[in-house]
């Protein structure tokens, strides 16, 4: 026993032996489970790759826990080197300035090189500022997709629909098959944040909120929203579509069950459905109205990207850069993009994922990229809102309330509005 | 070893209890009049720091509106509470807290009752019976809170096939009346074993003597029960009945946590809630210290009712 403890002591001291000249970095982060892991594979690719720097991740919960930990720690001055930061929670921390190091200064500053035309389109300015300057690093990016029930559409004698009228004429003949039609997951993100950006509409005055929190209002009651909103309530009460409340894996477990024809989901779950859908899947982009012109556009991007805290030694931000800099290598993508089923980033990473043959094994993969590399509309690079987690939490309390006939597409769309420019307002106050 | 005597005199303590009449001045115990104060020391520190010193931030920054990152406050006066105290849903979520409480108090109370009265009356193999009724206080509240949700899930849950074959068609997470039945049944599970143990041990502190004496003045079993079991059991009533209010109010924030999934929506919530919600997932941290302090209010003004009108009418012995 003491052996083992002498061996041990022993051990962790030479450890720190080796990387006592090493600057310490750390990295918190929102990811659990294999995503989880699979952050910690990525540390110890780079802590093995270079001597000068040794990085340490540290999850923190979710998403929104990660943030609220990084904003506590920065307020005591003890923030991490980098914190993830998710989409919803994009305006709090770019408005922030002195929050922050930009990506692209911190990497050019360290004397790194920085193109961002590397990147694949859709990823490219979710997490900029207005002149498309990179502020967070796009690190888990995702994309609202359809996930096909393959069994389903051959038993109904159906193809599976590109447009929202293809799968009004297929719904019913998926019903008389003996299937949910659809479920979606996340309303919010699927069928409102993305659904400007798929068809093209504005969602925000003041270019989506980039050009400043000043005035801003949303735009929730375009009638084309209303539109679809009205038809997901007809399809809910005519049994073409099942909502079972904002939760996740309530809407996505029918469909892991074979109960379900079609499932809006993000493309970031097929690592988990490959392992608990007990039929065979695929995939394609989440469809659009062939009615509303100009419809058909790429989509933005979800998932999180990496911010560089500010008020860290220059040595520790030089840490920060060329970590980064590994991340964004083809090497490191490709694994991250391959072992997460999130999409690749750069546009490098993704030729080279397929020069490897890794779509003609999982075509599922591939659409997601595919839908961000869409042609992009005016409308479809995403929006930078205040608050955003407030208002999306009011979007989801009047979705259930339609769903349960307490309340018309109308009246809700017309309190999300109301609460939802309280709420900017309020913003516009704190960063004035 | 002198005599213990008894407490000092609590001049505010006499007010809070509607007595008036002053009391005889006590025999001093120490000496040295800095002495109380050391020994109070670690006690009055560990409240400082972690009540009053957040207390007074809460209060500070409920004025301001303030960015996330803590870079700048503009003062706003009283906007955050008339923002609060203006908003339909933050109205309509303290209407639900105050009915939540109430519900939760009432059946975990009175259930906790009945059970202890059942109980003690129970002669043989009545350890088995205490532990099972006492096992669940030792499940944690978010896990209580999980086990809840199994039951009540919409796709496997037991508890709403059970419903279905009612012809309830329970939709927990999605319909506002599902989801606050079975937030209440699983705080009530969740709550009930603790009032247990304490009338079950204020139940066995009734003098056989008296309840011997009672039995021969009246036959009628229910009428013994009220007019002498529960009068004498009225403290340990009057104890748990702040313990419960606080934990309908505080306590059940773990299941409620756990029961909406990080996704409210239309689901009811209580006033705790909603202030993690605006200051944790929101960040707005003016807005969310204005309701934490509308909630201290709140709770404080029930503290001094409590005492003072429920109180007096109960006799400690």
């Amino acid at each position: 026993m003491q052996k083992t403890i002498f061996t041990a002591g022993a051990l962790i001291l030479a450890a720190n032996a080796a990387f006592a000249d090493a600057t310490n970095i750390t990295w918190w982060h929102g990811m659990g489970g294999r995503n989880e892991e699979v952050i910690n594979e990525v540390a110890q690719k780079f802590n093995a790759a270079q001597a000068a720097c040794m990085i340490t991740p540290v999850s923190k919960g979710t998403y929104e826990e990660a943030l609220a930990a990084g904003i506590a720690a920065f307020r005591s001055g003890e923030q991490p080197n980098i914190l993830q930061v998710f989409d919803a929670g994009a305006a709090t921390i770019i408005n922030a300035p002195g929050a922050t190091i930009a990506a692209e200064d911190l990497l050019t500053q360290a004397g790194h090189s920085f193109d961002r035309e590397a990147f694949i389109p859709g990823v490219r300015h979710f997490f900029a500022d207005a002149s498309g300057k990179f502020i967070g690093m796009p690190f888990n990016s995702s994309a609202p997709i359809m996930y096909i029930n393959t069994e389903a559409f051959e038993k109904a004698g159906v193809q599976p629909p590109k447009t929202w009228e293809e799968f009004e004429a297929a719904a019913p003949k998926l019903k008389e098959a003996g299937y949910i039609p659809m479920t979606a997951s996340q309303l919010t993100w699927q069928f409102t944040e993305n659904f400007f950006s798929r068809n093209n509409i504005q969602f925000a005055s003041n270019a989506n909120g980039y050009d400043g929190f000043e005035g801003t209002t949303l735009n929730v009651t375009d009638p084309n929203l209303l539109m679809m909103f009205q038809k997901l309530k007809d399809w809910s009460d005519a049994g073409l579509y099942a909502y079972y409340g904002a939760g996740w894996a309530d809407n996505q477990k029918p469909f892991e069950e074979g109960k379900v024809a079609m499932w809006i989901g993000s493309s970031g779950s097929f690592g988990g459905l490959a392992k608990t859908a007990v039929m065979p899947f695929s995939a394609d982009f989440l469809p659009y109205w062939g009615s509303i012109e100009g419809a058909g556009t790429s989509s933005f991007i979800g998932g999180a990207a990496l911010f560089a805290m500010s008020g860290k030694p220059e040595a520790e931000n030089k840490c920060s850069a060329d970590f980064f800099s590994f991340l964004t290598t083809t090497e490191v993508q490709k694994f991250y993009h391959e072992a997460t089923g999130y999409v690749a980033i750069t546009t490098a990473a993704y030729e080279a994922a397929k020069a490897d043959g890794w779509y003609d094994k999982n075509p599922v993969a591939e659409v997601g990229i595919q839908q961000l590399q869409l042609p992009a509309g005016e409308w479809s690079k995403g929006y930078r809102l205040g608050f955003y987690p407030q208002i999306r939490s009011i979007m989801e309390r009047e979705y259930n309330r339609i769903f349960a006939g307490e309340t018309t597409v109308e009246d809700a769309f017309k309190a999300i509005e109301a609460e939802g420019n309280e709420l900017l307002v309020r913003f516009a106050k704190t960063s004035g | 070893m002198t005599e213990i005597p008894h407490p000092p005199a609590r001049p505010w303590r006499a007010w809070l209890r509607g007595v008036t009449a002053a009391e005889p001045a006590k025999r001093v115990q120490f000496d040295a009049p800095l002495l109380p104060w050391l020994f109070l020391l670690p006690q009055l520190a560990v409240v400082a720091v972690f009540f009053y010193w957040p207390s007074v931030q809460a209060v500070t920054s409920s004025f301001y509106l303030e960015d996330p990152f803590g870079f700048g406050a503009t003062f706003v006066g009283m906007e955050n509470y008339t923002d609060a105290l203006g908003n339909a849903q933050y109205r309509s979520i303290a209407g639900f807290t105050v009915v939540f409480t109430a519900l939760v108090t009432a059946f975990s109370l009175g259930l906790g009752l009945l059970l202890a009265v059942k109980a003690d009356a129970v002669i043989r193999g009545n350890a088995a019976y205490k532990t099972l009724l006492i096992a669940v206080y030792a499940i944690a509240p978010p896990v209580a809170g999980l086990i809840g949700m199994m039951f009540f899930d919409q796709h496997i849950g037991p508890f709403v096939t059970l419903a279905g074959w009612f012809g309830w068609d329970m939709k927990v997470g999605l319909n506002y009346t599902d989801t606050a039945f079975a937030m209440i049944l699983v705080s009530v599970w969740k709550q009930v074993p603790y009032n247990f143990i304490f009338f079950l041990s204020g139940l066995q502190a009734v003098p056989v003597s008296v309840r011997e004496a009672a039995v021969i003045d009246c036959r009628n079993g229910w009428r013994r029960f009220r007019t002498v079991t529960l009068p004498l059991l009225a403290p340990t009533a009057f104890f748990l009945l702040i313990i419960n209010i606080t934990y309908a109010l505080f306590d059940t924030f773990g299941i409620i946590d756990v029961m909406v999934k990080d996704k409210p929506a239309n689901n009811p919530m209580t006033l705790v809630y909603k202030v993690y919600l605006d200051g944790f997932r929101g960040n707005d941290v003016g807005g969310s210290s204005a309701q934490s302090v509308i909630l201290m209010i709140v709770v404080f003004a029930l503290t001094i009712a409590q005492f003072r009108f429920l109180e007096r009418r109960i006799h400690y012995s």
